[in-house]
């Protein structure tokens, strides 16, 4: 459907002769099925590879940053979750700074933990990692948290009358009540996680990675406009695979129920 | 009995939730100290451990180096702002302008929003920003549109997406109550759809204002002219002058939390005008 | 033996600062094993935290209570009662059974005897082919039912009742009544019930402690000589309505005293 809006629009503003606010000439907007026909080529004239395996490989390395990353980011939010769930005090010490790293382009400071990274002699990919990792922690801070806290005053009562342990109240109520909550910030973690993947790569150097195809793209753009478009392609299907993958998960975890409010 | 996992019976002063009753009451002081401690303890560890070990400043200067390599580059990192800035504005008026409105005639027909909150949840899915570099192509690396089309487009998502929940979120016992009164769709909308729609919509809103800056910034790491907070930023970082590099990202945070209290402000003053229960759900 | 022992008992909450609220003033109640006692009155007339002091979720500002000879909080641990509260509390993530289970499974006790359990108790309120079924696709009686198996698995010598069929309609409550009579019946064990119904008071128990609010306080005990087992048919013997006005009576005339 996106390809026929966009076939549309070539048609009707070549037609009428507009160039606001894109020009529909073939540089700036290749047709569909010169962009599809791009994947099936070689990269370069007389190279080997299609270009649409390079992107495959690259988007393969730009996924697993992005894993390594999400892994990492799940485990910090659950941790400092349970920390918060605990410890009152340190809810209200810390929750206010983890709110306001979401404000803080803290994205900002990716092309300075890759070079760092480089910089130490690692391999620049943990750094890339690193940023993911960020990203991931905060929506699954705030969600698993809100998700731990959300059983009723009845529910926990029920759980004292029978004399449950703390323990107990945590891993047959708050946990399993927190699920729902915690796969809502799954799915924004693999977005983000994605995200701070590619922009981790900008950064001059890293040979893999879709994020240096958007810059190959980007500047091969006048001779081969088509292969900037699957690059953008490849890194949004990426973005969306790796989403779904997570619903996907969730679907199997938690039994499917029909939206409404909670029982209990 | 002081068990804390204990929540006092039904009483009028008792509230419905679980343990949330922790989390709320306490005066002033309990919710705004630890808070305070933590930013002052952080900062003076930070300084003081550098300075003491002896650490290179690469990586993570001292606060002082970067408050004083701040007002050292305060020109040069104001201009850079300053267009950033008007990015920002420019993709957050026409995102989630065009967010709102398209909000309001999906939200009109129910089949047409059952297909297009799941689309835009899909396509907010992806890494939007990797856009960045076809929009360069397209309205040039350093006319400032390229950023504020980027900008526009990740700010587009959760304002529709919150705002298209508000509009349909109306408890169906209000829609029946307006049309036995005989009132024209137009009047619903007025009336009882878009009141529910606002705190929604503020939310939707704070999330844009905390990403617009990232969109920007980032969109700018792809490309932009010489004077913006992005561009100077990765130049800053490739030169390791990661002083400048994190006195910009300072810049780049205080205008965040900014347009996040601008909003916020914002829905303070309507709910003067206009209250509304405190306790809905937030959007994603 | 007395199962439920209430001497002298006083309940204050925010007691010495603003918003102090007398809850409940000088109750004395005894109940003796086998019975099913009612607690009925208005909203605010500390019937329910009445109840709450028996199930150690609240604790007496003065008075004793006893439950099985036992402090409440012993009682509880050793979990001699089963409690049902207004909304079916179930796990929305578990299925009927495994809901069923949950007081066991805390217990410690084996899957295989947790199951067999379960399933008997299912098997009681009549639900047993809903085993494998999620709470949400139970009505709320059903869910109800379902709640009552589950504080039924300990087999306890005790069951409290908060307003438990408050949330259903005339029918379905109707028809829960009986399906209540009959498990107690059953079992054999106590029940203490919460309900703000007069009607539903009169026809379950065998003894109603009427209350009143402002403060908290024990009016009078009606016992209802109504022979046990009770149907239809006793919902309309003129002796049940004579009851239903005799306790009507006592709580007016608690009204009106307490203006």
């Amino acid at each position: 459907m996106l390809a026929a809006m966009w076939e549309l629009y070539k048609v009707a503003w070549q037609g009428a002769g507009w160039e606001w606010p894109v020009r529909p000439d073939d540089t700036s907007m290749p047709h569909v099925w010169s962009i599809v026909d791009a994947l099936f080529e070689p990269a370069r004239r007389g190279g080997d590879d299609l270009y649409g395996v390079i992107l495959v490989r690259a988007a393969f390395a730009t996924f697993r940053e992005a894993v390594v990353g999400f892994l990492l980011g799940t485990v910090l939010g659950l941790a400092l979750a349970l920390l918060f769930l605990k410890s009152g005090l340190l809810r209200r010490g810390l929750m206010p700074y983890v709110v306001v790293s979401q404000t803080i382009p803290l994205i900002a400071i990716a092309p300075m933990v890759v070079i760092w990274v480089r910089g130490n002699g690692w391999p620049a990919w943990i750094g890339v990692a690193a940023i993911s990792a960020y990203l991931t922690f905060f929506p699954v801070t705030v969600n698993l948290l809100r998700g731990l806290t959300s059983p009723s005053a009845t529910s926990l009562e029920l759980m004292r009358s029978y004399a449950a342990t703390h323990t107990q109240v945590l891993m047959k109520l708050r946990l399993p009540a927190s699920l729902p909550y915690l796969f809502t910030a799954l799915k924004i973690g693999a977005t983000a996680s994605v995200v701070g993947a590619l922009v981790g790569e900008l950064p001059a150097g890293l040979q893999d990675g879709l994020g240096r195809a958007l810059l190959n793209g980007a500047q091969y753009f006048i001779t081969r406009p088509e292969q900037l478009y699957a690059a953008v392609l490849v890194a949004a299907a990426l973005g969306l695979l790796f989403a779904g993958l997570v619903g996907l998960i969730e679907r199997i975890v938690i039994p499917h129920r029909p939206h409404g409010a909670e029982a209990s | 009995m002081t068990d804390p996992g204990f929540v006092a019976p039904r009483s009028r002063f008792s509230r419905p939730q679980g343990d949330r009753t922790r989390s709320w009451g306490g005066n002033r002081a309990t919710r705004l100290v630890p808070p305070l401690l933590v930013a002052v303890g952080v900062l003076a560890l930070w300084e003081l451990t550098i300075t003491v070990f002896q650490i290179q400043e690469f990586l993570l200067p001292k606060p002082s180096t970067i408050v004083s390599t701040l007002f050292a580059e305060l020109g040069v990192i104001l201009r850079a702002a300053a267009f950033t800035l008007r990015s920002v504005l420019g993709g957050l008026l026409l995102g989630a302008g065009a967010g709102f409105l398209v909000a309001l005639t999906t939200s009109r027909f129910s089949y047409v929003t059952e297909a297009s909150v799941p689309l835009a949840a899909a396509i907010n899915s992806t890494p939007i920003v990797a856009l960045a570099p076809i929009a360069n192509q397209w309205f040039g690396i350093t006319d400032p549109l390229s950023k504020i089309f980027v900008v526009a487009v990740i700010v587009f998502f959760p304002v529709m997406i919150n705002v298209t929940k508000g509009l349909i979120s109306v408890e169906p016992s209000q829609l029946e109550l307006l049309r036995s009164y005989a009132a024209s769709p137009r009047q619903v909308v007025f009336k009882a759809r878009l009141p529910n729609a606002l705190p929604y919509l503020f939310n939707g809103l704070k999330v844009a204002a905390s990403l617009s800056v990232i969109a920007a910034v980032v969109a700018e790491y792809f490309g932009g002219p010489r004077e913006a907070l992005g561009v100077y930023i990765s130049q800053q970082a490739a030169l390791f002058h990661f002083a400048e590099a994190w006195a910009a990202i300072v810049v780049a945070s205080a205008i965040g939390l900014a347009l996040f209290g601008f909003v916020t402000l914002a829905e303070r003053l309507v709910m003067l005008v206009m209250p509304w229960q405190v306790a809905f759900r937030e959007g994603e | 033996m007395i199962v439920v022992d209430i001497r002298s008992v006083d309940k204050t909450f925010n007691a010495g600062r603003t918003g102090e609220v007398t809850a409940l003033t000088g109750i004395d109640l005894a109940i003796e094993p086998g019975e099913f006692v009612t607690l009925l009155g208005p909203s605010g007339c500390g019937k329910s935290t009445l109840l709450r002091l028996i199930g150690d979720l609240a604790a007496p500002t003065s008075g004793t209570v006893a439950v099985n000879g036992k402090p409440p909080g012993r009682a509880r641990r050793d979990r001699d009662y089963g409690m049902v509260f207004q909304a079916p509390t179930l796990f929305d993530w578990r299925t009927v059974i495994r809901n069923v289970v949950l007081p066991l499974e805390l217990a410690g006790r084996s899957r295989s005897e947790a199951q067999a359990k379960a399933l008997e108790m299912l098997e009681l309120v009549g639900l047993r082919e809903f085993a494998g079924h999620h709470p949400w696709q139970l009505s709320g009686g059903m869910q109800q039912r379902v709640a009552i198996a589950r504080a039924l698995t300990f087999e306890p010598a005790l069951l409290l009742m908060d307003e438990p069929l408050g949330a259903l309609d005339e029918m379905t409550r109707e028809k829960l009544q009986g399906e209540l009579l009959r498990i107690w019946s059953e079992t054999g064990t106590t029940v203490v019930f919460v309900t703000h119904s007069i009607s539903e008071a009169v026809f379950l128990s065998n003894r109603v402690v009427v209350m009143s609010a402002r403060p908290g306080r024990i009016v009078g005990i009606v016992p209802v000589e109504l022979p046990y087992p009770r149907d239809i048919n006793t919902r309309e013997a003129p002796a049940y309505f004579a009851k239903v006005t005799e306790v009507r009576e006592l709580l007016r005339g608690s009204e009106v005293a307490s203006r």
